[in-house]
């Protein structure tokens, strides 16, 4: 028998949480935490080993390769990211909400939903590389540690959000307003 | 002390402690919700405000915290990574960011707690964001210009702003309460509920939020561990009591001639005055970075002795004093300036002695200068003490 999923914690008791584990990141390690970086690893490596001629004669490539000389996965956020797959993962199953579906505005269908996933992430992606982090590396970490560039970064992530929340509502909300 | 990595906690070791924050990064944002699209989006819809009210909690508990660790010398904010700024590539990366969120539903993390959750979505999302990525390294020649234009460095908000660090915080503190009762008003409107205002939620977060204005509070009106060093230091210089142990330059002359391994001599001007002159075998702190956590272990060693010498009496006295506050040591003030020790040993221009006591000692530093040469070049490479320099940790998501 299925247990209902449970509530979510309340956000403020959350954000202390996550502030507190931003924080010993911080404190221990001296960086903050971070998202997309462990991506451009996997696409990094990707690369590699399908193409490695490719890589070898690229520019971009030969630095990473340079940075970071034992390949790479090895790479601090990748290890991070591992960490947030398991962690994601067990408070997922201690709170019954772990179920494989789409979830998706009222109405859309699967494969408008799959393909705005697939587009969004595409455009994140790209806009993180560009930025320098995403919305945990620039703009959540940026924020700790007072970063002007970080700070700048959160307000145009949100400012362009909601610019064109109107123009895609349709994909989230059934309201015709 | 922090941050712990690399002098305590080693470079291995390090990934071992990435898995362990990001399960309690994962475990905070998959209990926040934010492995759900809806909930996520509902931000730009006014009907769920969580993300706001989580983002902006975590912030804000960060931000506090870093202040007061910083201000209790325990976390070095000169070495901790801050995310540099390149002002373009900031707004129009975040600016593309922003659409990519409006429309995908995710951002790169809450897209991986989703998938660990058994979202197809959230997995659909992480592939997309790997081809963007690609896209932006396949395309990087084109885009470098971009990338590095109007680069403003390791730029702090508050520096910016002209306003302490302390007092940032506490803006944003305000800002951040403001904001939850904002917005908790809006999502009750969309939502059409009633805003209530229970007494018990108002108590509880009114010590929430004074907890972190007191910190703050502190921070602003205790003095830190350094003003509080010099403050009892001036202190016991103005009594009188506590003088520092002396040493005259003819001395340490004859000591360094001796045994010179026996002696930390400590030149605390600036790095430029050192270079002009220094005396044989000396190695350069200035005063002002005398008790940082990187020079600590050479002034409170305890095999040599410390001398100690600056470009006045009361320079060398204070460093002596500094020395002493941290710890053990046989410390030292020279009595003579650099300058004077300059002029007394090395630049010979006096003339013949009259009698015979002056005419031994000004034999004796003649023959002392020959042999502290001798020394200084004979050691420059031997005993200088490693560079050390604590540097600024490479972050970032990049």
């Amino acid at each position: 028998m299925k247990e209902a999923p449970k509530k979510y914690m309340n956000p403020y008791l959350a954000g202390f949480f996550l502030g507190f584990v931003l924080l010993t990141t911080i404190y221990v390690t001296g960086r903050g935490l971070g998202a997309s970086g462990a991506i451009k690893s996997f696409v990094v490596q990707s690369v590699e080993s399908i193409a490695p001629e490719h890589a070898a004669t690229t520019d971009y490539y030969i630095t990473q390769k340079q940075n970071n000389p034992d390949g790479p996965l090895k790479s601090w956020l990748v290890f991070e990211v591992i960490g947030v797959i398991i962690g994601a993962f067990l408070s997922a199953v201690v709170s019954n909400r772990v179920t494989v579906k789409i979830e998706k505005g009222p109405g859309v269908k699967n494969t408008v939903r799959i393909a705005a996933a697939v587009f969004g992430g595409a455009l994140f992606g790209f806009g993180s590389q560009l930025a320098r982090g995403c919305t945990s590396g620039a703009a959540l970490s940026g924020m700790a540690v007072m970063s002007f560039g970080g700070i700048v970064t959160m307000m145009s992530i949100f400012g362009m959000a909601y610019g064109l929340a109107w123009f895609f509502r349709k994909l989230w909300i059934n309201k015709v307003n | 002390m922090g941050p712990l990595v690399p002098d305590i906690i080693s470079n291995e070791f390090n990934f071992i402690i990435a898995i362990i924050v990001g399960m309690g990064f994962g475990f905070a944002l998959e209990q926040a919700g934010f492995g759900s699209t809806r909930k996520l989006v509902g931000l730009f819809y006014g009907y769920d405000f969580t993300v706001l009210k989580v983002f902006f909690t975590a912030g804000v508990t960060a931000m506090v915290g870093i202040t007061l660790l910083n201000h209790l010398g325990l976390l070095n904010v000169d070495i901790i990574f801050i995310n540099p700024t390149f002002l373009w590539a900031a707004i129009i990366g975040g600016v593309i960011m922003g659409g990519g969120f409006i429309i995908g539903g995710f951002c790169p993390g809450t897209s991986v707690v989703a998938a660990a959750s058994g979202k197809i979505d959230g997995w659909a999302f992480v592939f997309g964001a790997g081809i963007g990525i690609l896209g932006f390294i396949e395309g990087y020649p084109l885009i470098k210009d971009l990338m590095v234009a109007d680069n403003l460095g390791d730029l702090l908000v508050f520096e910016m702003m002209g306003i302490s660090r302390e007092a940032f915080a506490l803006i944003m503190i305000f800002v951040a309460t403001g904001a939850f009762v904002g917005v908790t008003i809006i999502e009750n409107k969309v939502n059409n509920k009633a805003t209530q205002w229970l007494r018990n939620d108002i108590s509880k977060y009114s010590i929430g939020v004074g907890i972190a204005v007191v910190l703050v509070l502190i921070t602003i009106s205790t003095p830190t561990r350094n003003e509080l060093m010099n403050e009892r230091i001036d202190a016991k210089i103005a009594s009188g009591e506590c003088q520092p142990r002396l040493m005259e330059g003819d001395k340490l002359a004859f000591e360094l001639i001796h045994q010179y391994y026996q002696y930390n001599v400590i030149d605390i001007r600036s790095a430029e005055e050192f270079k002009k002159f220094h005396i044989p075998t000396a190695i350069n702190i200035p005063l002002e970075e005398l008790h940082k956590q990187e020079n600590l272990g050479i002034i409170t060693q305890n095999i040599k002795t410390n001398v100690f010498y600056g470009a006045s009496f009361e320079q060398s006295q204070r460093a002596c004093l500094v020395a002493k506050y941290h710890g053990k040591a046989d410390n030292f003030a020279l009595t003579n300036t650099a300058e004077e020790f300059n002029s007394n040993f090395f630049v010979a221009t006096k003339a013949e002695p009259q009698n015979k006591l002056e005419n031994e000692v000004y034999l004796f530093r003649k023959d002392a200068a020959r042999k502290l040469k001798e020394i200084g070049e004979a050691v420059a490479n031997l005993d200088k003490p490693v560079a050390k320099k604590a540097k600024r940790v490479q972050g970032g998501c990049s």
